[in-house]
């Protein structure tokens, strides 16, 4: 087991390494001298190339990438252009909001998710299983800023049962974070839980025609414990897949609902960075995506052998 | 047939049935005209279609025919586990301990099936869970019908493993399926079927799919351990070699129906139908020298969604005459415990084999 950890931890560096070079090369040949930025407009052509040399932006570009990666392996994610402060600390107070929605709706989806797919698969065929699967196609087909706009319009704007815009940081009251948190994380589960149902449905009911479901009948088995522990694990692997690739896909979502609900954690962060062409903070949050979406698929390999015993040995 | 039906008696009473079956010679299983039936879009096929035959105690009973003809179908029925949806046990009876068992509700058939009734399926390599521990897999059974606690049910199956010939069963209880070789999960297999000491057990080609070598242990550990436990066997196969070495008695299967049924000498010495003949003919045998040519049976074998009137065989047989087309012959006495479904029975016979030049 440990030798197969250490074995996928070994195999995501040069992953880590080849999405560094990306990062840092896309903004590299990026438009827009970051010199003039900082230096505003009245800067002249030689406090520019002051800049310049002081940042290091006239080395080199293998010189330039490699002092960036060594910082960044120390964990220096360097200084914003625009505010001259640590990225570092411009980051800590949008963590919260960020990390918050994130297990929120990762939770939530699991849950409905898995829930409802094993429901549909244990009543396959009958009106129930019919029912949530179209709640599913439905869940799949609604454009996230479509539902967005029609539950704010609905139970923010007219019924007022949550705050339209605004967030309510964890240490204001859990119960008000939650509260607070209630839409953008509807919005953003209802996508990933239509998946996740549909594939631990189709996925239960592969499992189920297998012949060794078949040997569980030929014991005696209640057909619900054949249900729960012999079929529910080997059905596990594909939907583990689906919630990892789900989790990979919030950080890209959040850009949008912080946005639209007004949270104030990383996507808006980055939305601005963008906006101001802050390079440091765009590829420090780059990384930090890259570094997540690693993870992610390290706990999804890890999780995997602890179902599967064929992955383990 | 003494023991006639007792109304009120449950199926699943472990330790009930000796007393009932051995003492008075009456079959310990009966079929009764079992209709399995399949229902597809394009049609219904009837896949076993008027089956009986009886299984005694102790007895090992062959049951024979090409790919499709419904074997695992009725083995499927008598555990009442035919996928339904397609499937459905459209009529007939499985009497067991006086019993019929397609009358008993779910909960009931639950504690035959693995206790009195065991069977042992021919993939090996998929009819264990992946995920589950042997262990687990083998105590399964042992808790739910023997009422054993977890500690008992672990050392029963380690014992079991070793009387199946796994070495080393205490490690080989912590492993998985898949650090197993295909003989040795047939192995466990066996091991879980004959952990509650079933009445039954119906072994669904357990060895096809195993090298030859690895068959011949396996079919003799069946053996053996049926005689130890007193377990009737029905053995399902499309090998005669195996059922003639085997089995006591035979029944042979073609398109949803049994063709002939018989002494297992009798169907190998005197064959008296012609599908029964086209088999031995077509399969190798070892246990008789020979330098003879295989002769396939010709011809295919018909779908099972709209079979025509008459003998399902006629088109492929040698013996077929008018009648053949219209009546479809049912089970005819042809011998003392010999029954062939056969108008012209009394004219089919083994031909020489013929010589290779
Ligand atoms: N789940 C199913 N759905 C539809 N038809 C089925 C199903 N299972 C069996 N059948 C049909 O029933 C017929 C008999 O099948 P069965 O499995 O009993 O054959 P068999 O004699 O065991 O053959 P083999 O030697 O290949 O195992 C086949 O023609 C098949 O088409
Ligand atoms: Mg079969």
């Amino acid at each position: 087991m440990w030798a197969y950890i250490a074995q996928r931890v070994l195999t995501s560096i040069p992953v880590i390494l080849i999405v560094g070079v990306v990062t840092f090369s896309l903004l590299y040949v990026a438009p827009g001298d970051p010199a003039a930025i900082i230096g505003g407009d009245e800067a002249s052509p030689e406090q520019l190339e002051q800049i310049r040399h002081q940042l290091g932006f006239d080395q080199p570009y293998h010189i330039q990438l490699g002092r960036w990666f060594l910082r960044m392996l120390k964990g220096d994610l360097g200084t914003s252009i625009f505010s001259k402060r640590e990225i570092r600390e411009l980051m800590a107070p949008r963590l919260q909001p960020t990390i918050s929605l994130g297990i929120q709706v990762i939770f939530l989806s699991a849950l409905l998710g898995v829930s409802t797919g094993m429901l549909a698969a244990w009543k396959a065929g009958a009106r129930l299983d019919r029912g949530l699967m179209l709640f599913a196609v439905l869940g799949f087909a609604t454009p996230g800023f479509w539902l967005a706009f029609i539950l704010i319009w609905g139970l923010a704007v007219n019924l007022r049962w949550f705050p339209v815009i605004g967030y309510s940081p964890i240490g204001d009251g859990i119960i008000k974070h939650l509260h607070s948190m209630f839409l953008p994380v509807l919005v953003n589960s209802v996508l990933a839980s239509a998946f996740i149902s549909r594939i631990t449905r189709s996925a239960m009911l592969e499992v189920l025609r297998e012949d060794y479901i078949r040997t569980a009948r030929a014991k005696g088995l209640a057909e619900f414990r054949v249900f729960i522990r012999h079929a529910f694990r080997p059905a596990a692997i594909p939907v583990i897949t689906v919630i990892g690739a789900a989790m990979a896909s919030l950080a890209t979502g959040f850009v949008v609902t912080e946005r639209v609900f007004g949270i104030p954690g990383l996507g808006r962060m980055l939305v601005e960075a963008i906006a101001r062409r802050d390079y440091p903070i765009i590829q420090a949050l780059l990384m930090s995506v890259a570094t997540f979406y690693i993870l992610v698929n390290l706990v999804v390999d890890i999780v995997y052998a602890y179902v599967d015993p064929r992955i383990r040995y | 047939m003494t023991s006639g039906k007792t109304n009120g008696k449950t199926a699943g009473q472990k330790g009930s049935g000796t007393s009932n079956g051995a003492s008075n010679n009456g079959p310990l299983l009966q079929i009764k005209d079992l209709q399995t039936y399949f229902y597809s879009p394009g049609g219904v096929v009837k896949a076993v279609d008027g089956v009986s035959f009886d299984l005694r105690e102790s007895e090992t009973l062959g049951l024979v025919g090409e790919s499709g003809c419904g074997k695992s179908v009725t083995a499927l029925s008598i555990m009442r586990l035919i996928p339904d949806p397609p499937g459905r046990i459209v009529g007939g009876q499985v009497i067991f301990n006086g019993v019929d068992l397609l009358q008993v509700s779910d909960a009931e058939m639950r504690k035959v099936r693995g206790s009195e009734i065991a069977m042992i399926f021919q993939e090996p390599m998929t009819s264990l869970n992946p995920v589950l521990t042997i262990e687990r897999q083998l105590t399964e059974p042992l808790e739910l019908h023997m009422s054993m606690t977890r500690r008992q049910a672990n050392a029963r199956a380690s014992e079991l493993l070793e009387i199946v010939g796994i070495p080393d069963p205490e490690s080989r209880l912590r492993g998985y399926p898949h650090q197993m070789s295909g003989g040795q999960r047939q192995r466990v297999m066996i091991a879980m079927a004959l952990s509650c000491n079933p009445k039954i057990l119906i072994a669904d080609e357990a060895t096809t799919a195993l090298d030859v070598t690895i068959q011949a242990q396996i079919l003799e550990l069946m053996k053996d351990l049926t005689v130890r436990f007193g377990t009737s066997l029905i053995i399902i196969t499309h090998n005669l070699g195996v059922v003639a070495r085997y089995a006591n008695r035979v029944n042979v299967m073609y398109a949803g129906k049994i063709r002939e049924a018989g002494d297992a000498e009798d169907i190998y010495g005197t064959p008296k139908h012609p599908y029964t003949v086209g088999l031995l003919q077509s399969v190798p045998r070892l246990d008789v020298a020979t330098t003879a040519r295989l002769a396939p049976i010709r011809g295919e074998i018909p779908s099972l969604m709209n079979l025509p009137a008459g003998c399902a065989f006629r088109d492929r047989c040698d013996w077929a005459v008018e009648r053949c087309a219209v009546d479809d012959p049912p089970l005819l006495d042809v011998g003392k415990t010999h029954t062939s479904a056969c108008w012209e029975h009394a004219r089919v016979e083994l031909k020489k084999r013929v010589a290779a030049q």
